[in-house]
């Protein structure tokens, strides 16, 4: 039965069904525009887009976990900071060209997650989440303190003039100024809106494999492992080495955005490796759409738009936005919006995690649709049972 | 929510069309010759923006909030409004209280959450979107080091504000980055000759320190100099971050033939630790036929506050203290009463006198190009500030100042009277010698801003 | 040998905190079946309203003397105590065990709490998924303790212990040893003594009441409990109710050890998840030994002669254990099959 599925899966590697390439194909022009359509935003500038595309990537591979499997990793963000950790070692030994170190990334956090996977999938459920939730605190842990060496703890590891850089003196590429040398790709320095597109197109091919994922057998065969793991068992199915897969895909995404993170901006600190961030991305892939491709990409922008944008808003910007009302007015919103911005944009943000999970079940985006569909008073029941049955497990 | 969105949108246009304007005309408020682009050039943009980058959520928000009330003033007091502050004491000055080269100076602010990572983002926004000129703020090392490094990439400048490690202006300074605040090698140095006079020079300390960069550093300052004294060390521990319950650790300390327990804690690590301590009855013992004595070699008067009573007569160092005499600190005090309602914290100080510095050095240079702005805060000396002669050291980039040494109060009428000034550490003895910590500042000229 | 015994107080101690902590959490997630992030926030607003309860008995008349200015330049503030006022030498005494009394303002207002959090919204989410609960309750969690920030700031209140139960109590002599060799503080004894307390009476409320029969009926199977026309969803809500108390105490008796704020709901999150656990899903037994099991095992790790063995092994004890647990037990120390582990 298993080569069956991995047969057809071979042959089906390149095509995507109709609504899939669509789907790309808006995804892809969505991001690339981002420095459009975000700019009434006030988040178009290269900083927090980088963080977008990283971020979504991020949600993506943790989606593939979760969302097939159902299997909710609290300890994600080990990953993460594996990834930052070995591309900012590959600049400082190897060379400043991110294409290795991005490579490193992905290959030593899928290491990192094959070992940790291999251990916490012995067990489901909550014991899952807390076996992963406790490899990922004993690496922060470890990073912040006794690591330190390798780590640079609580400082973050940077890059150093003196570093050796080996391949880079091999081959003769010097830093062209007298400064801290600068991340680049095939020569081409990695800065600003150059990082913005590699993180883009690097996010539209995540997106895509996630798709190929999703509607593979392989992805199948994950659906039906959440569905019912012991039918599939009794079946004479070996779902084992389908979740590890599943576990180690999903780290290497996590060590590609990693990795990512230091090739736009090359520091990495154990804060990064934090059960807060673990956290962070459950709560984007949740409020996004658990199981949905896009789903987890909506959820990581509206929070890292929050985190950057919402917190930057002071009085003195709300006294300008409301600086055409009479003046007691203006008073009394400045005084009940400042509560929401600034120093209390966490407030909003808690807000909105209640109101979206009352009022939108399933997460942004298929909340959004079913609200769209009952204004059309076009019942969509296929689902609506689909949900049910989810809540039912 | 909507009205939100459209009003935001109207913001923007206005902002675009600010730029656009600040575009068409030709450069003014310039002295020099400095026809350089660099990043953020108020020529370029016709708007001066300051970035505060401080924690405003997290554990450490009400340090960050104080910093920031720090910053605004000394925005007020740059563009003329209120008193002026420091601007009439501090000598010499530059700055004329009409902004900066004449021009008036904005603001915007950000959220560290105590996280570097947050901290960089952060500093990003204010620099790539915002257009900020120079970013400042951080209430640890951890934040001050992440951001003056991308200030370096960057080519803006960062003055950084609470942090104590020794890397900030030794391992890891950048020629972008400047602190006021002192550090942990100078708090040894400081508190040194006090420990001696108040518990003489035949102990035996035990060091309980905090697992990462800062405890390490502020522990091997202390110890070099408690050692200098003729102290003896008999253990040094080290305790895991944010770690809510010591007691683990402070057992052993009472049967170790210690008879001092030296605390290095920041923040709530030591907010937790100090009152378990004495709780544990260190401060009730006798050993070695002496009084058992708690030191914590750095603290601030919002930790005092968050530790209570344990904190009275408990010796530390602090960068400033509103109850100062001179000059300069009353002035401060004076102003930044009338405008919150409550006396300034060190954080509030450093913030406050950073952002000053800053303005009064652009001033001074005639230009905001960076290179320039750098060449004339290196080796700038200065008084009027709140902490007697200072200089800004150009090896290094830190602050050659006295150091306080400060005691909890006994019995404090307010929560603003928690700790006591009992004595100075003149600038010479604290001044050391920049090479012993390694580093390098790296080149002058700036990047160019994407 | 002394050394030893110290830290097996400091691990029950600890043990004491986590199981209290987790006691009100397992009964919520491992009983009712919801994942309850929020529970985090009830321990913090538990120690608040001890913070709450001393602000309100130290209320000061304050009047201004504009005649004199304080060093800052605002008018000089004259305060009187009111409580003291009115009652004296009494009144002294009340304020000095203001963090013992506040448990009497806890449990109230916590119950009160949990019972209008579970009316209000978690009632609505028994049947949603395990993501969908945790997205509300965490977002339930930021909410609350921005509230708590609103009032009383970002900086921990530091609560003092009664001025009969400071210092220390010099427990090597009571077993024969010099003085001074064993002591240890008189409140993180009582602690101790009011945690068990706690535990026992959960315990024996669940164990020898209708009422706890009924629930542990419904927690083993709600439907047939429904079947025989017991009212299930109220008692639920009830020990909603009460796991929030037992949560609000535990932090009002900790504020003296841990200065409160806002922020600290979180940090006790993580461990009361990881005790609830590793104490297996649906037992409280379970939580109450996994409590224990680690708060001791933390404290050995911590001794000095342990940490030069295994460097940095006392910054990971509690996940390695629970690691090494889970992998040798599946479902925890004392957990039921079937529950939470799909």
């Amino acid at each position: 039965m298993n080569t069956l599925i991995r047969q057809s899966g071979l042959s089906r590697l390149f095509d995507l069904s109709r609504r899939d390439v669509i789907t790309l194909l808006i995804f892809a022009a969505v991001v690339l525009t981002m420095p459009i359509w975000l700019a009434p935003l006030g988040a178009a500038y290269p900083g927090l887009m980088q963080k977008f595309a990283i971020y979504a990537i991020f949600a993506i591979g943790f989606n593939i976990l979760f969302g097939l499997t159902g299997y909710l990793s609290f300890g994600h963000a080990a990953f993460l900071g594996v990834g930052s950790y070995t591309a900012v070692w590959s600049f400082k030994l190897l060379t400043m060209d991110i294409l290795p170190a991005i490579l490193f990334a992905i290959v030593v956090s899928g290491v990192f997650a094959l070992v940790i996977g291999y251990f916490s999938l012995r067990r489901s459920g909550i014991y899952f989440s807390i076996l992963t939730l406790a490899f990922a605190q004993m690496c922060y842990s470890l990073a912040y303190s006794v690591l330190t060496p390798i780590t640079q703890g609580e400082t973050g590891l940077l890059v150093a003039r003196g570093d050796p850089r080996v391949l880079d003196t091999m081959l003769g590429v010097q830093a062209q100024t007298g400064g801290v040398p600068q991340p680049s790709m095939l020569g081409t320095t990695i800065t600003g809106y150059t990082g913005f597109y590699v993180c883009a197109v690097v996010l539209i091919l995540a997106f895509y494999v996630s798709q190929k994922i999703f509607a593979s057998p392989f992805g199948m065969a994950l659906r039906g492992i959440k569905s019912n793991q012991t039918r599939m068992v009794y079946t004479g199915f070996n779902t084992k080495p389908y979740m590890l897969a599943a576990f180690v895909i999903s780290g290497m995404f996590a060590g590609l955005a990693g990795g990512l993170l230091a090739a736009t901006d090359p520091i990495a600190g154990a804060e990064r490796m934090r059960w807060t961030e673990s956290g962070n991305v459950v709560l984007m892939t949740i409020l996004g759409g658990v199981g949905t491709v896009i789903g987890p990409v909506i959820g990581a922008w509206v929070i890292k738009y929050f985190e950057n944008i919402f917190s930057a808003i002071n009085t003195g910007t709300l006294n300008e936005w409301f600086a055409f009302l009479p003046d007691g007015l203006q008073g009394v919103f400045v005084t009940v919006l400042s509560k929401f911005v600034g120093e209390g944009w966490h407030l909003t943000l808690g807000l909105l995690f209640v109101l979206i999970v009352v009022f939108l079940p399933g997460g942004l985006l298929e909340g959004s649709q079913r609200l769209a569909a009952r204004f059309r008073r076009k019942k969509q029941p296929q689902r609506r049972e689909l949900r049910q049955m989810e809540a039912g497990e | 929510m909507s009205k939100l969105v459209m009003n935001r949108r109207k913001l923007i246009r206005t902002l675009g069309i600010g730029g656009a304007t600040a575009l068409a005309a030709p450069s003014f408020f310039t002295r020099g010759a400095w026809a350089q682009q660099f990043c953020n050039s108020p020529e370029v943009s016709g708007k001066i923006i300051f970035g505060f980058n401080v924690p405003q959520t997290g554990s450490y928000a009400e340090e960050g909030m104080e910093q920031l009330n720090g910053y605004m003033l000394a925005v007020k007091h740059i563009n003329g409004e209120g008193d002026g502050g420091l601007l009439n004491t501090l000598k010499p000055v530059a700055l004329k209280g009409n902004g900066v080269l004449g021009r008036k100076v904005e603001f915007v602010t950000g959220d560290t959450q105590t996280n570097t990572d947050a901290a960089r983002d952060g500093a990003r926004r204010m620099i790539e979107r915002d257009g900020a000129v120079m970013v400042t703020g951080s209430v640890t090392s951890g934040e001050a080091i992440a951001q003056q490094s991308l200030a370096q990439e960057m080519g803006v400048i960062y003055m950084s504000g609470l942090t104590h490690s020794n890397d900030t202006t030794g391992k890891d300074k950048r020629r972008y980055g400047f602190r006021h605040f002192f550090m942990a090698h100078q708090s040894g140095i400081a508190i040194a000759p006090f420990l001696a006079q108040e518990y003489g020079t035949d102990r035996r300390a035990y060091h309980l320190t905090a697992d990462y960069t800062w405890g390490w550093t502020q522990e091997e300052s202390i110890k070099a100099a408690t050692e200098a004294l003729g102290w003896e060390t008999v253990a040094t521990i080290r305790t895991p971050l944010g770690l809510g319950d010591y007691s683990q650790y402070l057992t052993p300390v009472l049967n170790s033939g210690a008879d001092v327990l030296i605390l290095n804690h920041y923040g709530h690590d030591m907010v937790n630790s100090l009152p378990q301590a004495v709780q544990f009855g260190l401060r009730d013992r006798q050993a070695n036929g002496k009084n058992f004595e708690i030191v914590v070699p750095m603290f601030s008067e919002l930790m005092a506050v968050g530790a209570g009573d344990a904190v009275r007569g408990i010796i530390g160092t602090s960068n400033w203290q509103w109850s100062l005499e001179d000059e300069g600190t009353k002035a401060f005090t004076k102003s930044y009463g009338e405008a919150y309602g409550a006396p300034p914290s060190q954080s509030a100080h450093t913030g406050y006198v950073q952002a000053i510095l800053y303005a009064d050095a652009v001033e001074r240079a005639g230009t905001f190009y960076p290179p320039e702005v750098i060449k004339a805060l290196e080796g700038f000396e200065f008084d009027g500030m709140g902490n007697g002669p200072t200089l800004y050291r150009a090896e290094d980039h830190q602050c050659m100042k006295e150091v306080l040494v400060v005691r909890g109060n006994e019995n404090p009428a307010s929560r603003f009277e928690v700790l006591d000034v009992i004595g100075k550490t003149p600038r010479e003895e604290v001044t050391y010698d920049p090479a012993i910590f390694g580093g390098e500042l790296g080149p002058y000229e700036p990047n160019q801003c994407a | 040998m002394t050394a030893l015994f110290a830290q097996l107080l400091n691990g029950l101690d600890k043990g004491a905190a986590y199981a209290l902590i987790a006691l009100g959490l397992t009964l919520v997630f491992g009983t009712l079946g919801v994942v309850n992030f929020a529970h985090g926030a009830l321990f913090m607003l538990g120690a608040f309203c001890a913070v709450t309860f001393r602000y309100l008995l130290t209320i000061e008349v304050v009047t201004t003397d504009p005649t004199q200015l304080s060093p800052w330049g605002q008018p000089l503030q004259v305060r009187t105590p009111i409580i003291q006022d009115w009652l004296g030498d009494w009144g002294a005494v009340i304020v000095d065990y203001s963090v013992p009394l506040s448990v009497l303002l806890a449990i109230p207002v916590m119950a009160a709490i949990g019972i209008a959090m579970e009316r209000g919204l978690i009632r609505h989410f028994y049947k949603r998924t395990h993501a969908e609960q945790i997205l509300v309750t965490f977002g339930l969690a930021i909410v609350i303790g921005e509230v708590v920030k609103t009032f009383y700031g970002p900086n921990p209140y530091p609560q003092p212990i009664p001025s009969d139960l400071r210092g220390t109590a010099d427990i090597g002599a009571w077993f024969g040893l010099a003085p001074h060799i064993l002591t240890y503080p008189i409140w993180r004894l009582v602690y101790l003594l009011f945690s068990l307390g706690v535990i026992g009476g959960v315990f024996a409320f669940l164990r020898f009441t209708t009422f706890g029969m009924v629930v542990r009926a419904g927690m083993a199977d709600r439907e047939a409990v429904g079947f025989l026309g017991i009212d299930i969803d109220r008692r639920f809500t009830i020990v909603f109710g009460l796991a929030a108390a037992v949560a609000g105490v535990a932090g009002a008796m900790y504020t003296p050890l841990l200065p409160p704020n806002y922020n600290m709901g979180m940090d006790f999150l993580v461990i009361s998840f990881v005790v609830v656990v590793v104490g297996g899903m649906g037992s409280l037994p379970g939580a109450v030994l996994a409590g224990f099991l680690l708060g001791i095992l933390q404290s050995f790790a911590s001794m000095t002669e342990v940490k030069t063995l295994i460097p940095g092994i006392d910054q990971v004890i509690i996940y390695l254990a629970a690691v090494a647990v889970l992998l040798l037990r599946p479902r925890g120390l004392l957990g039921r099959r079937g529950v939470m582990e799909s």
